[in-house]
């Protein structure tokens, strides 16, 4: 990746930001800080690796990624029409009636939704299935999936490990979504959620542990879980929640509220878009 | 004696010869392929068919993804689990967004027997009732079985198919055609009419000549579909029968019976009797005991559209 390459993905990530801080502050309601805190994963996969075509969001042959951490629309929503799969202005529109743009992913209304998701754990045995569609038919395309680090609570997600170990699931790579923070606190503090990596790698997942909001270290994991054969992996991204807002990094009370007016410009300001 | 075969049996079979004429039929199971006769299908087409383990939300789900990739996956286990333990991944994974999965579920019931009542399924007719877009289907015979499995692969989204584990005599044909909605009149009659399914549809046949011996001649349908429900067959049984019997091996709450009269409150409304399981669980037994017990046979069926006759105007 050349300075210009990583450059410009930046750009990317700081005008998705911008998305993510517009569409919930007009929203008035909505999930920041798990947003947020996967803006380069999202940025990594849409404009450097992943292939698809926006004019045709349903060509067999795409990769595919889901949101399985659902609640953290506002950044797909960003990325999608970043992409190309819808007009940027149509963001505005989240959450309101009549709108394609769903409180959480809705597959049938939204180009480039790959799943529909909002509860939580089912989006690995999802993407699990068209991994194993993608291995029936001799395809060649990726999945990959985005899980929260709080999501990973749900035994379905375990239920799923499993299976993906079990086929031999090289054809998907899971990212998750390390920012250590659920609504009602620290994860670990939660429900002693703690060493996904151990997790992961002991259920027989090839594991790696990058920086998530780092490009190259992003791109190296994926080439990584790419040239792994006969199982599937998992990219453990340490991130921060909230992440390039100031006053909500690290704050568990940017779950799930949107920014005021005031507090959005302060926002669009730190990113440089005010 | 003509043999009777279990709707399970016929499930399996069927999903073989499907499996023939459509490559995009996958088929997963739950640790159950020997119990719910998906082993067939897994030993013809084995790399079409996926063995998830003990875990019904995971392959629900998994199920889900396939269908997104053009697949026509069935899923199958024990009623109890195929709507209890994945309910909310049938809701959201597969059907809010409508995607083209079958959820073929066997032993449901009572009639599973000695199990006891963890496994024996009365409620999930209701809690697919409920789902928007769920198509319900509960075959009444072998013959009806196939046509079900037949008729669900036909139709693009999700569909419940409720089977049972205990032999059951011949009510159709082979060549049997299930049109998706249309119940059947099996007999005529202009007292009362019997609206049964499943298992429930030969005893109300046997409760109809039961009826016809004393002189009270009952029109009996058959619900091979529970939703869409056949409300132009309801009507036409309240206004030219005036009474109506339901009989299912289900919650007298939420299954067959309450379709139907959600239909007859609305549009026709006539004295009704319910013949199903009343708000308990069940137990272990032999399948005939426990007929007798939760008030499931003929004689029941009998006894219920004689109250119903009586309060005709």
């Amino acid at each position: 990746m050349t300075d210009q390459e990583r450059a410009a993905l930046t750009d990317r990530a700081r005008r998705i930001r911008g998305h993510i801080i517009k569409m919930l502050a007009a929203a008035g309601s909505g999930h920041p800080g798990g947003s947020l805190s996967a803006v380069e994963i999202l940025t990594f996969l849409y404009f450097r690796r992943m292939r698809y075509d926006p004019k045709n969001p349903q060509w067999p042959d795409r990769d595919r990624f889901v949101l399985s951490k659902g609640h953290a629309a506002p950044v797909l929503y960003a990325t999608l029409a970043e992409a190309g799969f819808f007009p940027v202005e149509t963001l505005t529109t989240l959450r309101r009636f009549g709108s394609i743009l769903q409180g959480h992913p809705d597959m049938k209304k939204t180009p480039g939704v790959e799943m529909s998701t909002g509860s939580l754990g089912q989006g690995l045995s999802a993407a699990n299935g068209m991994a194993l569609a993608g291995k029936l038919d001799k395809k060649d395309y990726r999945v990959y999936v985005l899980l929260g680090d709080g999501e990973i609570e749900e035994g379905q997600i375990w239920e799923a490990a499993m299976t993906a170990v079990h086929y031999k699931l090289d054809n998907l790579t899971a990212f998750l979504d390390y920012n250590h923070l659920q609504i009602d606190g620290r994860i670990e503090e939660v429900k002693s959620n703690t060493d996904p990596v151990g997790r992961f790698r002991s259920f027989g997942w090839h594991v790696l542990e990058v920086d998530g909001h780092d490009f190259a270290a992003l791109e190296r994991a994926v080439d990584e879980a790419q040239a792994t054969k006969g199982k599937p992996t998992m990219i453990v991204a340490h991130t921060v929640k909230g992440k390039g807002v100031s006053f909500m990094e690290n704050q568990v009370g940017w779950h799930g509220t949107a920014p005021k007016p005031e507090e959005a410009q302060k926002a669009l300001a730190e990113l440089g878009l005010a | 004696m003509i043999q009777k075969i279990a709707t399970r049996d016929a499930y399996g079979q069927a999903l073989v010869k499907l499996g023939r004429e459509n490559p995009n039929v996958v088929v997963l199971d739950a640790d159950l392929s020997k119990s719910t006769k998906t082993a067939g299908f897994a030993k013809e087409f084995p790399e079409r068919f996926f063995q998830m383990g003990i875990a019904e939300a995971d392959m629900t789900s998994t199920a889900a993804g396939l269908a997104t990739c053009g697949k026509i996956p069935f899923i199958s286990t024990f009623a109890c689990f195929a709507t209890g333990r994945n309910f909310d991944q049938l809701r959201v994974s597969i059907a809010y967004p409508h995607l083209n999965v079958k959820i073929a579920a066997t032993h449901a019931g009572i009639t599973v027997g000695e199990d006891g009542a963890s496994h024996q399924s009365i409620e999930d007719v209701a809690l697919m009732r409920v789902i928007p877009g769920m198509i319900v289907l509960s075959p009444a015979d072998a013959a009806d079985a196939e046509a079900a499995v037949f008729a669900a692969a036909a139709v693009e989204g999700p569909v419940y198919l409720r089977f049972g584990r205990e032999p059951m005599p011949v009510i159709f044909p082979p060549e049997r055609k299930l049109i998706i909605g249309k119940a059947d009149r099996l007999k005529e009659g202009t007292e009362a009419t019997i609206a049964a399914t499943g298992v429930m549809t030969a005893v109300a046949l046997e409760a109809a000549e039961i009826l016809a011996s004393r002189g009270r001649m009952v029109r009996v349908l058959n619900f091979s579909t529970i939703k869409p429900i056949d409300g132009e067959a309801i009507v036409a049984a309240a206004r030219e029968t005036g009474a109506i019997v339901t009989a299912e091996e289900h919650s007298i709450i939420g299954g067959l019976g309450s379709a139907v009269a959600e239909v007859v409150v609305k549009h026709y409304p006539v004295p009704m009797e319910f013949v199903g399981v009343q708000d308990r669980f069940g137990q272990s037994g032999k399948p005939a005991e426990l007929m007798k017990e939760y008030g499931l046979t003929a004689e029941d069926i009998v006894a219920a559209v004689e109250r119903a006759i009586a309060r005709k105007r």
